[in-house]
């Protein structure tokens, strides 16, 4: 290889790895600046305690809970239509005009900003549907907002299956109904399951549309009321104690506190997947 | 092309009745009026370059050219004097013609469950039921003693060979009259492929058998008939006897010596 061409490889090599660094370097350096800053106020106390401004008690349990409850909420309403929405397009439907009227739509409720979902939310599912400030409201909302990216990733997973599943099971006998819950979705789980901790992320990372939409009462809910009372996520948790009460303290060791969640969450997500690939053989 | 069959060799029960069948991929003309008898009890073999519609007529005996959009089919194919193209159960049709495909693709599930697959699609309930049948089928394949103690692990970590014997025993779990074959072992290595050769030797004595092959070999060391298909066209069905030693036709003779393929 001549010298030039020696020379501009090497360059290429060190611009690559500058880049690269740079990139890590700010990942770690906000990790970790935050993570210095909040992990002395990350006491078991503040985990499990109740918040009750007046009563000088700064506890995030019902923040966790909150979060928590959403996620779950949103969920539950957003994969069982996202996923069916993704075997619809993938498997029966014909390419036409439909088809590409759904997509253009889901591809354009990918690009809303959220604070628009949150005063969507705020107008029909709290006034409208008269939800009020709750789990129920915000699920709704937030469930329109990351549909897009389950039906994608779903989309993607279902594609990426080898076809001479599909080939093998029709060949057999099979309809097409049972080849895709025999054959196909079960190896699209990782797939699915990629979906799932995309979502997770954009419901934990949320807090406009959330707040308009759930409200802030920082109490965990009675159990006879978990899906109408309104909640307060760490997020939007985050934003309050900063800005209106300037306790940063108290704001680092959430945002310490939300990040450990998020990795909780993955881990936990990753985990099922591959319990379930190796239960099933999955390759 | 018209038919040209020889009835030289053992009357054998026609099995299925091909008939001006043509096939259309929207404006292309894949399958060009194609007319032949498939015999009971034997195999027969469909050979030709690539793109000549060999698999495309394979798929038409299952219907699983239904799969694809803007395919168009004409004529009549009659499997025991019963249409199939039009008014029948694909669902049931599919259980009397199995398929074997050139990519060996057993399902990511146990071998056990690969090989019940079938069966439990088809109304088999019964675990002592499934048990036997799964036994049969991978005894029929000549993969029962290789898999017998680990039945119940991922079919994906047998080898190649291995996982085209357990497709062939997933076919015969359904207990078909007829098993199509898709150039079965292109994708394997000569001894899966000698193994594979001689289990069709075997199954054409309760099967009939369609294979198509690329191997030209091969269709002459198996089949009993054999049919050279071009450009859409069948172009020579006959004993295999006769279309290795005498070809009819002229581009026949070029194929099978080898002058284009």
């Amino acid at each position: 290889m001549s010298r030039k061409r020696k020379m501009k490889d090497t360059f290429l090599q060190i611009l690559i790895w500058t880049f690269s660094l740079i990139t890590v370097g700010f990942l770690l350096w906000m990790v970790s600046y935050i993570i210095f800053r909040g992990i002395s106020g990350l006491n078991w106390e503040f985990i499990t305690s109740e918040y009750n401004l007046y009563r000088g008690k700064t506890g995030i349990l019902p923040m966790i809970v909150g979060t928590l409850l959403l996620i779950a909420a949103t969920l539950i309403i957003s994969v069982p239509i996202g996923v069916s929405a993704a075997i619809f397009l993938t498997e029966y439907a014909k390419q036409g005009v439909l088809v590409r009227i759904i997509r253009f739509a889901t591809e354009s409720l990918a690009g809303i900003p959220s604070i628009i979902y949150g005063l969507f939310g705020y107008i029909f599912f709290k006034g409208t549907l008269k939800l009020g400030f709750s789990v129920a409201s915000g699920a709704l909302t937030l469930s329109i907002m990351i549909l897009p990216t389950i039906v994608r990733t779903t989309e993607e997973a279902l594609l990426s299956v080898n076809p001479g599943y599909r080939e093998g099971s029709l060949a057999l006998g099979a309809s097409r109904l049972q080849t895709i819950y025999k054959v196909i979705l079960p190896s699209a789980i990782p797939g699915i399951l990629t979906a799932v901790i995309l979502g997770m992320g954009r419901v934990i990372g949320e807090s406009a549309a959330v707040m308009y939409t759930v409200g802030s009462v920082p109490k965990i809910p009675a159990v006879e009321q978990l899906l109408t009372s309104s909640v307060r996520t760490l997020s939007v948790h985050l934003y309050v104690v900063a800005l209106e009460e300037a306790d940063f303290q108290s704001a680092f060791a959430t945002a310490t506190m939300l990040m450990i969640i998020i990795a909780l969450l993955n881990f936990a997500a990753n985990r099922i997947g591959r319990r379930l690939v190796k239960e099933k053989g999955i390759g | 092309m018209g038919l040209k069959n020889s009835m030289n060799t053992k009357p054998r029960k026609t099995k299925i009745k091909i008939r001006d069948l043509n096939l259309y991929y929207g404006d292309f003309k894949a399958l060009n009026n194609i007319n032949m008898n498939i015999y009971e009890g034997e195999i027969t073999a469909l050979i030709g370059p690539s793109g000549c519609g060999k698999s495309t007529f394979l798929k038409t005996l299952n219907r699983l050219n239904d799969l694809i959009e803007n395919v168009k089919i004409t004529g009549s194919i009659t499997l025991d004097g019963q249409e199939i193209l039009t008014n029948v159960d694909v669902v049931e049709l599919r259980k009397r013609v199995g398929m074997v495909f050139q990519k060996p693709n057993p399902f990511p599930m146990s071998i056990y469950d690969n090989v019940a697959y079938g069966p439990k699609i088809h109304g088999v309930k019964k675990k002592a039921a499934l048990d036997e049948i799964v036994e049969k089928s991978l005894k029929s394949a000549a993969l029962w003693e290789e898999v017998s103690d680990r039945l119940h692990k991922s079919a994906l970590g047998i080898s190649g060979g291995q996982q085209q014997r357990l497709c062939i025993a997933r076919t015969l779990a359904t207990e078909p009259d007829i098993i199509l074959m898709d150039e079965p072992t292109s994708a394997l290595d000569p001894i899966s492929n000698s193994k594979i050769e001689d289990l069709c030797v075997k199954l054409k004595q309760k099967y009939t058998i369609i294979m198509v092959t690329h191997n030209m070999q091969q269709a002459g060391r198996i089949s009993d008939r054999t049919a050279f298909f071009l450009l859409g066209d069948l172009v020579e069905y006959n004993t295999t006897e006769k279309i290795f030693s005498k070809p009819e036709d002229e581009r026949t003779e070029r194929y099978i010596t080898g002058r284009f393929g």
